[in-house]
């Protein structure tokens, strides 16, 4: 009996399982969601930035046809629920708490920032709450308002949160300060930059959504939101907002339409709409307006940065200082404390092999809306403050930027930075190499002098990153300041039949890990991709998980699946031993087929599975019935995903227009699961990142008032603004995760800013310049105007 | 306010609704018939996600009344595949991976076939111009472009 051996799945391009649904029409996302006796909710909000509450009139509104009930701030104050927590504790350098402020689902007493919810409106329709939310009268008082991180730190700067001086939440440092002093003592150059990264708004093309179901019979709660992370929200709900322990709450993320980290938070609206549906009996659904989103999801970035970078005789890095103030906006987000710190200053090495590095972190309260986690969430900001010093400084030292990065590259792993880090694997060197080929760098003066010579301008830019995904092990994150581990859990139920569901703490809003995971299960057990489902976002199917942000998804999720595959694999073995009446060591298990040397019968991965569960032929003293295994895998580590991205421009003095001609992304993912999904990924991110360096920003006004909040003010990037994405991979396996992955989500977002405005500046000839690259602004740096 | 009955064609199926006057036609698919494929992704005609043909034309469901329907033909993103099977451009979206959250795909598909439908040989920069109404957050738009470009290609030439 001959058997071909099954072709692997795992990476390969497989077309992904999941999109049917999604291109006929079929997708579930919550909005979709419609239960019975369904009422809908809207929420009146400040329209200022800062002011005292001196009384919430709902009287009005309440009497409006269809209006079941009007529930204010004043009320919630009095329902004995907790207030939305940070979950992560970062220490001043004098070794003090960070300064954590109220944080009331609905505000009672005071607004922070335009956008505040100070009551929910329950109607039948949405449209009839929304029309009642017009006519609750809320009498305010207007406080002077702290718009920016420069009018918060002012002295004498409106006093936000009580007791909170200077609006500072923590002033924090990390590095070796004494030694970098003196080695920019005895530097032979010093470059410095001042830095702004501009403040971005996600925009998840879905925007957030909730729907809240009490059920007084069984005295339970359901909750159906637009989550990246159903468990850890039902974490919090709990422990901290404090509405049922949690096997008295379900959160359910089907159909998540996009997140980019800002569906990774607990939000105002989802405490509100449970809190609305037990107290009107009803299920609850609130569907954000775009504009509603764009005054009121977390915003990303907004770091104000000054940088500087010492050099020996010979051009190598011997120093590198850092001081950030960091806006958090008006409350701090879930993961509001941790961006601007632990996940931003220790990838300020980039690929550099750096001995002294000090860094220096300053966060405030503004009344704006709160700042978190947006793809890369602290690493492009990281990754723009090297990668644009790194570049001044060779050309002021007359140095080709690629040549200057190679003189500094790491090239011994592991290596350990002075800000934390321990790089386990990589090749800067490669991927630097394979993308000066793809862009044809040898070749750029001839395009250069061809564009000129149509009176253009033409720049090339490099943006070589690191960052560190899947973070982990979770007791180290645990010392840092984390509330929550960040292992990953996975249960693989193998039915009777053969087929297999899986259970993942993790979860996909667009990741495509339908796909993924069910090609590596697929291939650990010699099955078809078909006959593998993969589960997730449901709190009563999957015990818990940690979600999916901060790329962690491949290098930890997808880790404790495999893991647990083993496990079924070790147990199938057992069994197959017993039904072959074979020695167990005999067994070989080889593309889906148990053999022994002891005999020449087989047995398919799927007859066992009917062994396990029959339990015929082996003693269930001996093995338990069944076949099912779980897992919860904690990194020893992060992953360290590294890449080089090109940005070749070409601009138009006249208009200041900036036209991408050509981008090259090459990335060292390590093992690669399906590599369409990850292009994807890389595209998805690389046009986020030259979004942020081209066209994006988030402005407020000096009373607080967003001034971007439409897509006709807030500029996405649309189809016709790109050219091709040219992607390439180099490989270095990562040694933290059984699998080799390294984490695929964030590259393109922090790759390509540097990349795009190291380019600008290289076509322009000039030295500092601040994102977005809107044609005023280049036109004006253009024409020295 | 009274309600306006409405009798119109979506997806070759005579439909009957009752709408208020000022619901849109985006309210009355997903609110009032469940006919939920169509998703809202701004409300204001900025993003696309809405898309549907009116007549075989190309409009943003969010900008059109709900009454705006009467007598017309309405095609959603629930009536571009066939019977059995799926349509040239929802197959090609399929193998190139096209989507990744999916929330945009339906507006995308709709305005590709409207796009196809006008114009079987667009360039890129064709594609990517009439396409420029459709935010998509996920994609950058890359792998879209190509699965335009291969349903052009498989409907001028069907294999």
């Amino acid at each position: 009996m001959t058997n071909s051996a099954r072709p692997k799945s795992f990476g390969t391009s497989i077309p992904r399982k999941e999109d049917r649904r999604f291109i006929t029409g079929h997708g579930r996302y919550t909005d979709d969601v419609e239960l019975p006796a369904q009422a809908h909710a809207a929420f009146v909000r400040s329209p200022f930035a800062h002011a005292n509450i001196l009384s919430i009139d709902a009287s009005e509104a309440q009497k409006q046809q269809g209006v079941i009930a009007v529930y204010t701030g004043t009320q919630f104050a009095t329902s004995g629920l907790g207030d939305l927590q940070c979950g992560w504790m970062i220490h001043s350098r004098d070794g003090s708490p960070m300064q954590v402020g109220e944080h009331p689902a609905l505000a009672s007493q005071k607004v922070r920032f335009a956008g505040d919810a100070v009551a929910i409106v329950v109607a039948e329709s949405a449209k009839l709450a929304k029309l009642a939310a017009e006519l609750v009268e809320v009498d305010y008082e207007e406080l002077p308002v702290a718009a920016d991180l420069v009018s918060a730190g002012a002295p004498n700067a409106p006093e936000i949160h009580e007791g909170i001086t200077n609006n500072q939440v923590y002033d924090w440092e990390i590095g070796n300060k004494a030694e970098t002093a003196e080695a920019f003592q005895r530097a032979a150059h010093i470059t410095e930059l001042n830095l702004i990264n501009n403040r971005l708004i996600p925009n998840a093309m879905e925007t957030r959504a909730v729907n809240a179901q009490f059920d007084a019979a069984k005295d339970s709660y359901t909750l159906y939101v637009a989550s990246q992370n159903p468990h850890g929200l039902r974490m919090t709900l709990a422990a901290v907002i404090g509405f049922a322990p949690e096997h008295k709450l379900r959160v359910i993320s089907e159909d998540v339409g996009g997140g980019f980290g800002s569906k990774a938070f607990n939000y105002a609206e989802e405490v509100a709409c449970l809190w609305a549906s037990k107290l009107c009996n009803r299920p609850v659904k609130w569907t954000c307006d775009r504009s509603e989103a764009f005054l009121t999801d977390a915003h990303g970035r907004d770091h104000v940065t000054r940088a500087s970078l010492a050099l020996d005789d010979d051009h190598k890095i011997i120093g590198m200082q850092v001081h950030t103030q960091a806006n958090v906006g008006a409350y701090l987000s879930t993961f509001g404390s941790l961006i601007p710190t632990y996940v931003y200053a220790p990838l300020l090495s980039g690929q550099y092999n750096i001995p002294n590095i000090y860094a220096n972190v300053v966060t405030r309260y503004t009344n704006t809306n709160p700042v978190d986690a947006y793809r890369g969430a602290g690493r492009p900001e990281a990754g723009y403050v090297i990668e644009r010093l790194v570049e001044t400084a060779a050309r002021e030292v007359g140095m080709n930027s690629a040549e200057f990065r190679r003189l500094n590259f790491i090239r011994q792993f592991p290596h350990s930075t002075p800000v934390d880090m321990d790089y386990d694997t990589g090749d800067f060197q490669a991927h630097l190499d394979k993308a000066l080929e793809m862009i044809k760098a040898d070749q750029f003066p001839e395009r250069k002098a061809e564009t000129e010579s149509r009176g253009k301008k033409r720049g090339l830019g490099i943006g070589c990153y690191i960052e560190a995904a899947g973070i982990g092990p979770s007791a180290r994150l645990g010392k840092l300041g984390s509330g929550a581990g960040l292992w990953e859990s996975a249960e693989v139920r193998v039915n009777p039949t053969g087929s297999v569901e899986v259970l993942t703490g993790c979860h996909s809003h667009g990741q495509g890990h339908e796909t993924t995971y069910a090609q590596l299960v697929a291939d650990q057990f010699g099955i078809s991709v078909d006959d593998v489902d993969i589960v997730h976002g449901d709190t009563d199917k999957v015990q818990f998980g940690m979600g999916t942000f901060g790329s962690r998804s491949g290098p930890v999720g997808l880790s404790a699946i495999s893991l647990a595959c083993n496990k079924v694999v070790a147990k199938a073995t057992a069994i197959a031993a017993q039904v072959l009446e074979v020695e167990q060591d005999t067994v070989d298990f080889t593309d889906g087929e148990f053999s022994s040397s002891a005999t020449n019968q087989r047995l398919s991965f799927a007859e066992v599975a009917l062994n396990a569960y029959t339990a015929h032929h082996f003693s269930t003293s001996d093995i338990e019935p069944g076949l099912s295994e779980g897992c919860f895998f904690d990194p020893p580590d992060f992953n360290f995903p590294a890449g080089t991205h090109l940005c070749e421009v070409e601009i138009d003095p006249q208009t200041g227009v900036v036209d991408v001609v050509d981008f090259v992304a090459v990335d060292d993912f390590g093992v690669i699961g399906n590599p369409m999904i990850v292009e994807g990924q890389v595209h998805g991110g690389v046009v986020q990142g030259v979004g942020q360096a081209l066209w994006e920003q988030a402005v407020h006004d000096e009373q607080g008032q967003l001034l971007t909040g439409s897509y006709m003010d807030y500029t996405m990037p649309r189809a016709s603004d790109m050219p091709d994405v040219r992607v390439g991979f180099t490989e270095t396996r990562c040694t933290t995760n059984p699998i080799g992955m390294k984490g695929c989500g964030e590259a393109g977002a922090i790759g390509a800013p540097p990349a795009v405005i190291n380019a600008i500046t290289d076509a322009l000839d000039i030295r500092e310049f601040d994102m977005p690259a809107t044609p005023e602004k280049v036109w004006r740096a253009a024409n020295k105007r | 306010m009274a309600k306006v009955h409405v009798q119109t064609q979506i997806n070759g199926e005579p439909v009957d609704f009752l709408c208020e006057p000022q619901q849109s036609l985006l309210e009355v698919l997903r609110e009032e018939l469940s006919r939920t494929g169509t998703k809202e992704g701004c409300g204001t005609g900025d993003c696309g996600a809405c898309s549907v043909l009116l007549d075989g034309r190309l409009v943003c469901a969010c900008l059109v009344l709900g009454v705006e329907a009467t007598g017309k033909n309405v095609t959603t993103i629930e009536g571009i595949a066939p019977e059995e099977g799926l349509h040239p451009i929802q197959q090609q979206f399929l193998e190139h991976a096209a989507l990744q959250c999916g929330i945009c795909t339906p507006g995308l598909i709709v305005a590709t076939k409207a796009l196809l439908d006008k114009n079987p040989n667009p360039t890129e920069k064709e594609i990517r111009y009439w396409l420029a109404g459709n935010l998509c957050r996920c994609t950058g738009y890359d792998k879209i472009i190509r699965a335009v470009q291969a349903s052009a290609a498989e409907l001028s030439h069907p294999a």
